[in-house]
């Protein structure tokens, strides 16, 4: 019956006004723009699943078969086909894992400092809000200007140490040692040795700093030579070349009088110079500066979300502001806090521009053995492979492309699947 | 029970004890007091922190940038009044910053005609049409391609968008605007994406409802209601993109070039400013020449415009969001 009576009405209506009648007619215009739009909307959609799509698979087709263990565990050589990654990817290793341990605590605790402690005058909310301002301004500075900031402060230390104008020299540093290295006579290309074959040593003389002058071969000296890569002292003879011994095993231990050493250096562990150089720790540095903001912003939500119930609860039990943050706040938003984390520190292994500012394009053929020694990672690697015109680099460059994806890929899954526990534990 | 009385060392002991218990706080609140300030003030340290990154920022380029003004072949009008940027050849040397802004512009500007409208139209997709099915599937999609590493877009750049081009029209060099700013589009899309699609979401839904029960389709709720309701959160998401595309330096350091010319053709090898940086620090030039300053005078530039639309961005998003208590 209501049906009856609602065409009523409307057949009533038989003659509506234009103003009526013009909405009426557009109306069904209305409807197809609605569908058209969706259809735009979904063709857009599946536009960009389609260039990832085609993204991937184009990596993956050109890298796949470049994807050996040479490309892993080899060294970057200047032939394609012997050359690996394996100083990269242990260089990002310790880049990464040293800028994780600096930005992270200093991430958080601005974190805590801005969302826990909140500010109680006037000064202090100014001062918030500047700070707060400033993080997500920082946010927006691209990262090459970090890099360029990263090469002054950290590389060469705004030039506070430079006294000393060569590259590579240190202002002031701990834990080298340095040598002087003297080969033997039977690596001396003019001078003969008969039928006899000689075997080829190597000999260091301590010197006190790397400025002494060159130590100057004296007989009776003492000097150290490698067995089994420990440094043991030998005795080594010094005379003129033409009344070099005869007999092999007397040559191979005799050095000539009038031989210039080669300084060499041997770095401990931890081996430390300021400025930094172009080092692991200006590198870390550079790229913690990078993704402080990212770690900040992500910290300060994950605090956010933890109710404030708990804080309320714990200070109404006696708990001083810190202890609330230690023992109430910060295990409660461990999971939000870890999965920022984990992005920012994937951001940050595959962050590029600043590394290449502040490193440069160098060969680098080992794995850094200390803070400063100089290090290539995984994108700087993948660039300069990249870059070069001959086809093979740029398969091999795949290849990098699909290990660093790999890693990346990890990474995120890890911190989608804490996240899912985390809303899981939550419902 | 009759009490045995006490010898006078025994009733001694006891009253110590007694006073022990007494006389000892509970807890040692000054120890307590000092751990919270020394906590309080090492969080202070890290807020304090960031700060100091700007300060330094803002020192070290200003400082720099002085430096290479104090230069005699460099005049400030020759920096902001020329387009011809060519810091390294020794007679003709000439730092017109505009050499390098134009190629950066013409990069953002192919970059952004294909990220903005396309992000914001899967933004609206993701936030008023898209089945549940599609988001759960497209939400991921997204999340992949902004985590993917600017150096890999390079890669992309250069090894497949470029012979595509090269294929369709004979014009383009292996260097090109073109194939770069195609890859840094790729690159803003999710960013454009998913901060519109926050701002879309963040209108609440009787303004729909209020739209459909005028008898408006998802379309013109969409057009007339929900997009200028969110207007402050896309223009900002749209400045934040710009600013993302002015800054990305690996794709146009790989599929760009290094030519710096004021060029409007995108066949054309270009320069922008942070392939310039790259540029300078790849090479083997000398660390104490104008040319090396010259790179802190692009970054502080390159700094400044960054800046100024972050900041933009970010106020626009504060002051002009409607708030619907």
């Amino acid at each position: 019956m209501s049906d009856s009576a609602s065409n009523d009405t409307l057949t009533s209506q038989e003659s509506p006004s234009p103003a009526e009648r013009a909405t009426l007619v557009g109306g069904r215009r209305r409807m197809s723009t609605d569908r058209w739009f969706q259809r735009l909307c979904i063709a857009t959609a599946a536009a960009s699943v389609m260039v990832l799509v085609f993204l991937l698979a184009s990596i993956l087709v050109e890298g796949i078969p470049a994807l050996t263990s040479t490309l892993v565990l080899g060294t970057p050589e200047p032939n394609p086909d012997e050359a690996g990654m394996w100083p990269a990817i242990t260089g990002t290793l310790w880049v990464c894992s040293l800028c994780a341990l600096i930005s992270l605590p200093l991430g958080i605790g601005t974190a805590v400092l801005l969302e826990e402690f909140k500010p109680r005058s006037k000064f202090a909310l100014r001062a918030y809000q500047l700070i707060q301002l400033n993080i997500s301004n920082l946010a927006g500075v691209p990262s090459v200007v970090y890099g360029i900031l990263g090469l002054t402060a950290f590389v060469s230390m705004f030039s506070l140490f430079d006294q000393v104008r060569e590259p590579g020299a240190a202002a002031y540093e701990i834990g080298a040692t340095y040598y002087d290295q003297f080969s033997n006579l039977a690596s001396d290309p003019f001078l003969s040795m008969g039928s006899e074959e000689v075997a080829e040593r190597y000999f260091f003389v301590p010197v006190n700093a790397r400025t002494d002058a060159p130590t100057i071969p004296k007989p009776g000296m003492q000097a150290l030579e490698y067995v089994d890569n420990v440094l043991v002292p030998v005795e080594v003879t010094v005379t003129d070349p033409f009344d070099a011994p005869a007999e092999p095993e007397a040559l191979s231990y005799a050095i000539d009088i009038n031989a210039v050493p080669g300084r060499i250096s041997e770095k401990n562990w931890y081996y430390f110079r300021l400025p930094f150089g172009r080092g692991v720790l200006a590198g870390a540095l550079t790229l913690m500066l990078v993704i402080l903001p990212v770690v900040i912003i992500s910290a300060q939500e994950a605090l956010r979300a933890v109710p404030s119930s708990l804080r309320d609860g714990a200070l109404g039990i006696g708990a001083t502001p810190w202890q609330v943050v230690w023992n109430v706040t910060l295990p409660a938003s461990i999971p939000g806090i870890m999965t920022g984390s984990i992005l920012a520190m994937s951001r940050a292994i595959g962050e590029t521009a600043p590394i290449l500012i502040i490193a440069g394009i160098v060969y680098i053929r080992n794995s850094p053995h200390h803070l400063m020694d100089s290090y290539t990672v995984m994108p700087l690697q993948i660039y300069n492979w990249t870059s070069r015109p001959q086809e093979e680099f740029h398969q091999i460059a795949a290849g990098g492309i699909i290990l660093l994806l790999a890693i990346l890929m990890t990474f995120n899954a890890v911190a989608v699947l804490i996240r899912h526990r985390m809303h899981k534990q939550q419902v | 029970m009759s009490s045995v009385p006490l010898s006078d060392s025994e009733n001694h002991a006891l009253e110590q004890r007694v006073g022990q218990y007494l006389k000892k706080p509970r807890r040692n609140l000054s120890l307590i007091r000092i751990r919270e300030s020394f906590f309080f003030f090492l969080l202070i340290g890290c807020g304090l922190f960031s700060l100091l990154v700007t300060v330094s920022i803002v020192f070290v380029l200003f400082s720099e940038t002085l430096e290479f003004f104090s230069a005699d072949e460099v005049t400030l009008s020759n920096f902001i009044g020329s387009a011809r940027w060519n810091p390294l050849l020794g007679e003709t040397k000439s730092f017109g910053i505009w050499g390098l802004i134009s190629g950066t512009l013409l990069v953002t500007g192919i970059a952004m005609s294909l990220a903005l409208p396309l992000g914001l139209i899967t933004a609206i997709y993701l936030s008023e049409y898209a089945p549940r099915k599609v988001r759960d599937v497209l939400k991921p999609i997204l999340e992949i391609l902004a985590g993917i590493p600017t150096v890999v877009y390079g890669f992309f750049a250069l090894m497949t968008i470029t012979p595509f081009l090269q294929w369709l029209h004979d014009g383009f060099s292996v260097y090109n605007a073109m194939s770069a700013g195609i890859a840094v589009g790729i690159l803003c899309f999710p960013t454009v994406c998913s901060l519109a699609e926050d701002a879309l979401r963040a209108v609440p839904q009787a303004l729909r409802d209020g739209a459909f029960g005028l008898g408006g389709t998802k379309f013109d709720a969409t057009i007339k209601v929900i997009v200028p309701a969110a207007l402050s959160g896309i223009v900002s998401a749209f400045l934040l993109a710009i600013a993302r595309a002015i800054g990305e330096t690996m794709i146009v350091a790989l599929a760009a070039g290094s030519r710096p010319q004021a060029t409007i053709d995108p066949r054309e090898q270009i320069q922008t400013m942070t392939g310039f940086m790259v540029q300078m620090s790849g090479g083997d030039v000398s660390n104490f020449g104008t040319e090396y300053y010259s790179m802190y005078a692009v970054a502080f530039t390159l700094f400044l415009i960054t800046l100024t639309l972050t900041m933009i961005g970010n106020l626009v998003r504060r002051k002009f969001r409607e708030s619907y208590e």
